[in-house]
């Protein structure tokens, strides 16, 4: 931008030369104001999803730029939604950006006061040793009366209504073929 | 000149100097209040939107409400108003029910012992009469049986006005109207004066507490832009694209005038006489609002002025006393400027 | 629904502008009410009686849509002469047991008769549609085998009833449609006999005037008469009423009952499988519904089949015989080939027709293995290891102390979650440790903490309240170690299945048999949501389409030569197209928006949609037709998918001894029913009674009105020091918890708080845990708005903000006033959320319907105090001295049978 330029694109100069005498308008547009571009325009890529928080299922649009989610709001084509979102909705793009979210592996051995960080591999085979263990030593090929029962109750699950059918799915088909039978989630809550 | 400051004025973002191709039609909202179902899906759209940070974690006691006014970091604040009056042909569920005393009763009492020092934690001011209007809210009789009730919701948001006093008094051209019609303060330009702050008869504009370095945009000037950088890219304000029962109506205002009087006629015909647009007039103190709003009873029970005045009706009166000041000041920027490009 | 469903109600909105009257039935005015045309408060735990009155006015003034009503319902179905109400035995259906606390049901069966042989007529070959039906006229004929007062109707059907008596609990049932234990029943179509379910309804509800609804939910007559004007008024051939509900319905010691209560109205003004008709469940989580049809419970696999019980599942054949014995109807009778192809597609070609699938790789069940029996267990110290996944029952589950008591027992605990819950820190932070009840240094619970993916995060599907299923995209990776619930189950699968690799023990099988291969994606070996879609949708197996994909459960065989992960989920990848994903915007659709996502079962959006056409298949009316019989094309067509057999025409008879789909008739719309009729009565499935009857909650400050009996006699108690019950108002010290609260969401948040107390903008929104009370309580009480207040129960003090209002109404119930106290349940007391406070959760003891073991969690007593509550020992201390004045045993509120009365008791034991 040359100096004549910056002259001119001065507001004094333009509320003087242009059609805003007064400087409240056109004339005190800053350079900035003037390029603005929503988030949604300059995004690298648009994704539909669904909202995580209630059962409406309500259709949602999540921009991506420089693979982070910069914007999340209501999906038009929804039947369901139409567009639409509440607060929680509305709010999904700090939940999925939050800086409180953990993002390592967090252990607490037995009888200590604090969490340390673990590294996840070793975490899942910590976690695998466990229940195996568990599972050998509680195994009960048959109940007390006799009756053949096939299982472990050793360990058990909640949780699933936050999940996906496929999460679900293979969760279920895992625990089934271990023998633990108490998987629950909040549709019993 | 003199629609520029006070009266009717049909075309606030010409007037500004939109001209041409930049020139669009005045955009707004329609806010209409009998739909609003108070979810404050508007205040987080809002704020994650136009990236505003949190207002503090209080609890008010105040109904639903817990964001308590407009500021610079509420751009959208939804009001609760629990009333004994009806709301229409609705049945409110009140009648013949072991009532007794009213809840305004309550609060008058918990009010007045505060008041009188009986909190701690709210001090120890004696009462003093100001004259100012009591808490007991019209039609109310403290005591009384309950038979009527009704909940109201109001999505209260900057109001766009069409003689903007913030926008007026605003030394460094910091906000200013866009070609929608629209008052936007420009965050990189704004000082933090404040002068616009006292300017504003509702009360919605604030420059933005918190900590320097630490909270965007510390000490500006802060409120509503109407999305401006959505709406210039063809979306919708974040607000009005999440209230899911369109309670908050984006579009024309010439339009939206039209459809909100539709709806006062069919509210009326339903029953519901208290409907009544607020800010749709040209001819009011603030020459009519951008964003204006359906109520279901006066304007001060949903804590909006009843006749607002834009505080610089006067100003062009000023500003001619203050004309040669100007024109010398001018001529001299001129000449050092003029002086520079020879250079 | 404004409150939790905002979004949904924009359809309520859009209906009421365009006429619909909204009519809101809470005990609290919330922002639902804001907006309704009609708010009636009533007390909590009081909904059977109010719906119960409404049956009784529909059928006192012949409100009822009677065409519907005697081809659609078991209205003219006769009950087994053995039947008794609880009228006659002072609040006990005939065949209690007080020693168990169950019922034997088969005194509630329909007459007929066990052997289809006897060449009795059945139904009339002609379509049949009203009272033309001669032989009904002598109602007061025997109505034993075909004599005079009603027809023989065959049904098939076969489980005796007696398999169910020792039941004891409704987890054995799966989610399937209950069998009948007759073959066929007797009808009687003019509704005159006095043994037809319809002269039953009649008699049970009779009692339910409009005084006794107002004595039991506070609801003076002229407002429940409204309503009851309002419903039958707007419902009938031109016009349909919807029920909507959550879990203000289902949290109840009576819970399956109150729904069963709304599904008699429905189906009386026959308001089922019609366009805006139907009982809508809101349900409160974006793919609850999803985990219910894929189970993530103990007591079903996927597509609501049963897991199989020890002693009653023993072989194969035993357990399809227990849901689908050949004889019976309706299409339940498919489950060889649904079980099949589950065990298929985990066992593959490990499993086979002669080893029955691998049946035997399935774990057996005992009894209650519900989370709240766990719990227990946890605390008894039975439990080493548990996994919560989006879950924080330290919070969201009843009764938190126990929740935390039984966490801090465990030997190790996995939590994976967005933030560190309270459940992953209660050993830190909980209220226990503050009250001294646990020390940190002394709970031995091994916690491991995995950072979880967001929605963003991860591709799937997501079941909606409607059964439609919907996909998501992946957006993003997920941050750091944070990794999906599919990457951790798949991987621990595969180390789990490395530690057992060449094991010889039988007990490791069922693992190393397992289909566990599936194709990963990326750095991280994400595996692909797609291919297990697919293997949940299923394939044919053999013939020439080998490798192809199962266009519909239809398809499904019993003999292995297919596969498919949940039956009901079959098609959701027909033609290999992933439907779920489907994407057609809907405003280029008509109004059901078929190609949006899909729903089960074959993409059907209203279930039993066959009865928005009456008999003959045409609609019932214009404005509201919906699916109908195109006579030209010979089958079924519409806006929706047809839930009918596409080509059985309206006027098809099922020849005698005809079974499964072929045993249901064209009239027949309720296709997965063993008589292929909407149940107004039911006479067999539900533990509880066959019809509902209102029982106080288990813990209440009013006296059951109808009857000696309090509460519901069969719910699950748990007689434990560490679960006191508050005593009811008959009860010494009940005086002392003279308040009912009631608990619930508020929009701002989300249940535990888990996805919203860590989101600064939501949290600013409700940041404190308050208590909603009326003036007159907080006069009553001194309650201060704005102060604190202190609410007590059996279990626990807590603290809470109080917002005085006009929204909570005081009631007249029985002559006295009684009082509620609305409580949210979204905070938790821990260190790091954005907002914290005491739980609601923490005042709960456990009382469990006995059909699906839910908590009561939506009722219980409580006293209320100014002030916040004592802090550290002192709260232990304040809530002991209730429980001595109030005289409180582990005994009390655990009565299942109140005040037994010896008559009474042998009529019941007949």
């Amino acid at each position: 931008m040359g100096v004549k330029d910056v002259f001119l694109s001065w507001p004094v100069v333009r509320q003087l030369t242009g059609e805003d005498p007064l400087g409240r308008g056109a004339a005190a547009q800053s350079g900035r104001t003037a390029a603005l571009q929503p988030r949604t325009a300059t995004a690298d890529r648009v994704v539909q999803s669904v909202c995580p928080y209630c059962a409406v299922g309500c259709g949602q649009k999540v921009f991506v730029k420089d693979e982070k989610v910069v914007q999340i709001e209501g999906d038009p084509d929804s039947p369901v939604s139409r567009g639409r979102l509440c607060p929680k909705g509305s709010a999904s793009e700090q939940l999925v950006n939050s800086p409180k979210r953990l993002t390592t592996v967090k252990y607490r051995a037995p009888f200590a006061t604090e969490f340390q960080d673990i590294p996840l591999d070793r975490a899942m085979e910590m976690v695998a040793d466990r229940m195996k263990e568990s599972r050998d030593r509680t195994w009960q090929d048959v109940d007390g009366q006799g009756r053949k029962v096939r299982r472990t109750l050793g360990f058990a699950s909640l949780g699933g209504a936050t999940l996906d059918n496929e999460e679900n799915y293979l969760i279920k088909k895992l625990f089934m073929a271990l023998g633990a039978i108490q998987v629950e989630n909040q549709a019993r809550i | 000149m003199t629609n520029s400051f006070y009266g009717p004025l049909a075309d606030p973002a010409g007037d500004a100097g939109w001209v041409d191709g930049d020139h669009q039609p005045r955009k707004g909202f329609f806010t209409d209040t009998s739909v609003c179902i108070g979810c404050k899906a508007c205040e987080v759209a809002c704020k994650e939107w136009n990236a505003v940070p949190d207002d503090g974690m209080n609890w008010l006691g105040s109904s639903y409400d817990n964001s308590g006014a407009l500021g610079a970091s509420t751009w959208r604040h939804v009001k609760f108003i629990e009333q004994p009056k009806p709301l229409g042909a609705q049945q409110a569920g009140m009648e013949g029910t072991a009532a007794g005393v009213s809840v305004t009763d309550v609060l008058n009492r918990a009010a007045d012992s505060a008041l009188a020092g009986d909190r701690s934690t709210l001090g120890s001011t004696n009462r003093v009469d100001l004259g100012m209007p009591t808490t007991t809210l019209p039609g109310q009789v403290d005591g009384a049986q309950r038979t009527e009730f009704r909940w109201l919701m109001e999505s209260d948001v900057c109001k766009h006005c069409t003689h903007a006093a913030c926008l007026d008094v605003c030394p460094t051209g910091s906000l200013f109207r866009t070609e929608f019609g629209t008052v936007v303060v420009q965050d990189d330009i704004c000082n933090g004066c404040g002068y616009c702050v006292p300017a504003c008869p509702f009360g919605v504009i604030d420059r933005r507490v918190g900590e320097k370095g630490v909270t965007k945009n510390e000490g500006i000037a802060q409120k509503c832009t109407l999305c401006y950088d959505r709406i210039g890219d063809g979306l919708q304000p974040a607000c009005a694209t999440a209230c899911p029962t369109q309670s908050i109506q984006y579009g024309d205002v010439d339009e939206l005038r039209e459809r909100a009087q539709k709806r006062v006629d069919a509210l009326h015909a339903a029953g519901v006489h208290d409907a009544r647009l607020y800010g749709e007039n040209g001819h009011d103190g603030v020459g009519g609002l951008g964003a204006f709003f359906l109520l279901l009873d006066e304007p001060e029970v949903y804590g909006l002025p009843p006749d607002p005045v834009v505080t610089t009706r006067d100003l062009p009166e000023m500003w001619r006393k203050a004309a040669l000041a100007a024109v010398a000041m001018l001529a001299g920027a001129v000449a050092v400027f003029g002086a520079g490009e020879r250079r | 629904m404004a409150e939790c469903h905002p979004v949904g109600f924009q359809w309520v909105m859009e209906a009421k502008a365009r006429g619909a009257k909204v009519i809101h039935i809470d005990p609290r005015f919330t922002r639902t009410s804001a907006v309704a045309d009609q708010h009636v408060p009533l007390r909590a735990g009081s909904d059977i009686a109010f719906l119960g009155g409404i049956i009784n006015y529909i059928l006192s003034n012949e409100k009822y849509f009677r065409d519907y009503v005697v081809s659609y319902t078991n209205a003219a179905t006769l009950v087994s002469e053995d039947f008794q109400d609880v009228d006659e035995l002072d609040g006990l259906f005939s065949g209690y047991d007080p020693e168990t606390g169950t019922y034997d049901p088969s005194s509630w069966a329909y007459q007929g008769h066990d052997d289809g042989s006897d060449g009795q007529t059945g139904r009339p070959t002609a379509p049949t549609s009203t009272g033309d039906d001669q032989s009904g006229q002598d109602s007061g004929s025997e109505p034993e085998g075909s004599a005079g007062g009603a027809t023989i109707d065959d049904v098939g059907g076969e489980e005796s009833a007696d398999s169910e008596k020792d039941r004891g609990a409704g987890h054995e049932l799966g989610g399937r449609g209950a069998n009948l234990a007759h073959s066929k029943v007797a009808r009687d179509e003019t509704l005159q006999h006095p043994q037809t379910v319809f002269q039953v309804l009649k008699r049970h509800y009779a009692r339910y005037t409009p005084e006794v609804v107002e004595q039991i939910c506070g609801v003076p007559p002229e407002q429940f008469l409204q309503v009851c004007e309002d419903v039958t008024s707007n419902s009938g051939r031109d016009r349909t009423t919807a029920w909507v509900y959550s879990v203000g319905w289902t949290h109840h010691s009576t819970g399956v009952q109150y729904i069963r209560g709304s599904a008699i109205i429905q189906l009386l003004l026959g308001n089922m499988g019609r366009p805006g008709g139907g009982i809508m469940a809101l349900r409160g989580h974006a793919s609850i519904q999803g985990s219910t049809d894929i189970p993530t419970l103990f007591n079903i696999l996927p597509g609501y089949l049963p897991v199989p019980s020890a002693g009653k599942h023993d072989t194969y054949a035993d357990y399809i015989a227990t849901i689908a014995k050949p004889g019976m109807k309706g299409f339940w009778t498919k489950a060889d080939a649904y079980t099949a192809s589950l065990l298929k597609a985990w066992w593959g070609d490990a499993a086979t027709p002669e080893n029955d699938f691998c049946f035997d790789y399935l774990p057996k069940l005992t009894g209650d293995h519900g989370t709240y029996q766990t719990v227990f267990d946890m605390v008894d110290g039975k439990i080493d290891g548990y996994f919560l996944l989006g879950q924080n029952p330290a919070v969201g589950s009843a009764h938190g102390k126990l929740q935390r008591l039984g966490l801090a027992k465990l030997k190790w605990l996995v939590v994976r979650d967005l933030q560190m819950i309270e459940s992953a820190t209660f050993w830190k932070d909980g209220p226990e440790i503050e009250s001294g009840e646990l020390k940190t240094e002394e709970i031995g619970t091994e916690v491991f903490f995995f950072p979880a993916a967001t929605h963003t995060e991860k591709e799937g599907t997501f079941t909606q309240t409607q059964r439609m299923l919907q996909w998501r995209y992946k957006a993003v990776e997920p941050p750091g170690d944070a990794r999906s619930e599919l990457h951790f189950y798949y991987h621990l699968g595969r180390l789990l299945r490395e530690r057992y690799a060449g094991s010889t023990d039988p007990k490791d099988r069922p693992l190393l048999d397992l289909t566990w291969d599936y194709p990963t994606h990326g750095e991280t070996q994400d595996p692909d949501g797609d291919a297990i879609l697919r293997e949940v949708n299923g394939y044919y197996l053999t013939g020439e389409k080998a490798g192809q994909f199962l266009p519909g459960f239809v398809e499904m065989k019993a003999d292995g030569s297919t596969s498919g992960g949940c039956w009901i989920y079959c098609g959701v990848y027909k033609d290999g197209v992933n439907q779920a994903a489907r994407k057609k915007p809907g405003r280029d659709q008509n109004f059901v928006a078929p190609e949006w996502g899909w729903a089960w079962p074959m993409n059907r959006r209203t279930l039993y949609n066959r009865a928005s056409a009456d008999p003959e298949g045409r609609p019932w009316s214009e404005k509201k037709a919906y699916v109908w019989w195109d006579e030209e094309a010979q089958q079924w067509t519409g806006h929706d998918v047809p839930d009918f057999q596409l080509t059985k025409p309206p006027s098809y008879r099922p020849e005698e001894g005809a079974s499964g789909p072929d045993g249901i008739a064209g009239d027949d719309p309720f296709i997965m029913q063993a008589d292929g009729k909407g149940w107004l009565y039911a006479p067999t499935g539900l533990l509880d009674g066959p019809l509902p009857a209102h029982y106080e909650p288990a813990e209440s400050p009013v006296d059951n009105p109808l009857y000696t009996q309090q509460g519901n006699p069969t719910r699950q108690v748990f007689k434990r020091k560490d679960n006191l019950q508050n005593p009811s108002k008959d009860e010494p010290g009940g005086d002392v918890f003279p308040y009912v609260f009631t608990t619930y969401r508020l929009t701002e948040h989300h249940t535990a708080g888990g996805m919203s107390r860590w989101l600064p903008y939501l949290s600013e929104l409700q940041p404190e845990m308050f208590c909603e009370v009326s003036p007159e309580l907080a006069r009553e009480r001194g309650l201060e708005h704005f102060g604190y207040a202190t609410i007590v129960t059996a279990r626990t003090a807590i603290e809470a903000r109080v917002l005085v209002t006009d929204r909570v109404v005081p009631l007249k119930v029985g002559g006295t006033v009684i009082h509620q106290i609305g409580l949210p349940y979204h905070w938790g007391v821990g260190d790091d959320a954005v907002v914290s406070g005491d739980s609601a959760n923490d005042l709960l003891g456990l009382s469990l319907d006995p059909n699906v073991h839910i908590q009561e969690s939506k009722v219980a007593s409580c006293d209320i105090q100014p002030g916040r509550r004592p802090t550290g020992e002192a709260l232990l201390r304040y809530v002991e001295d209730y429980r001595s004045r109030a005289g409180i045993t582990v005994e009390t509120g655990n009565l299942r049978m109140t005040a037994p009365s010896d008559d009474r008791l042998e009529g019941a034991q007949q």
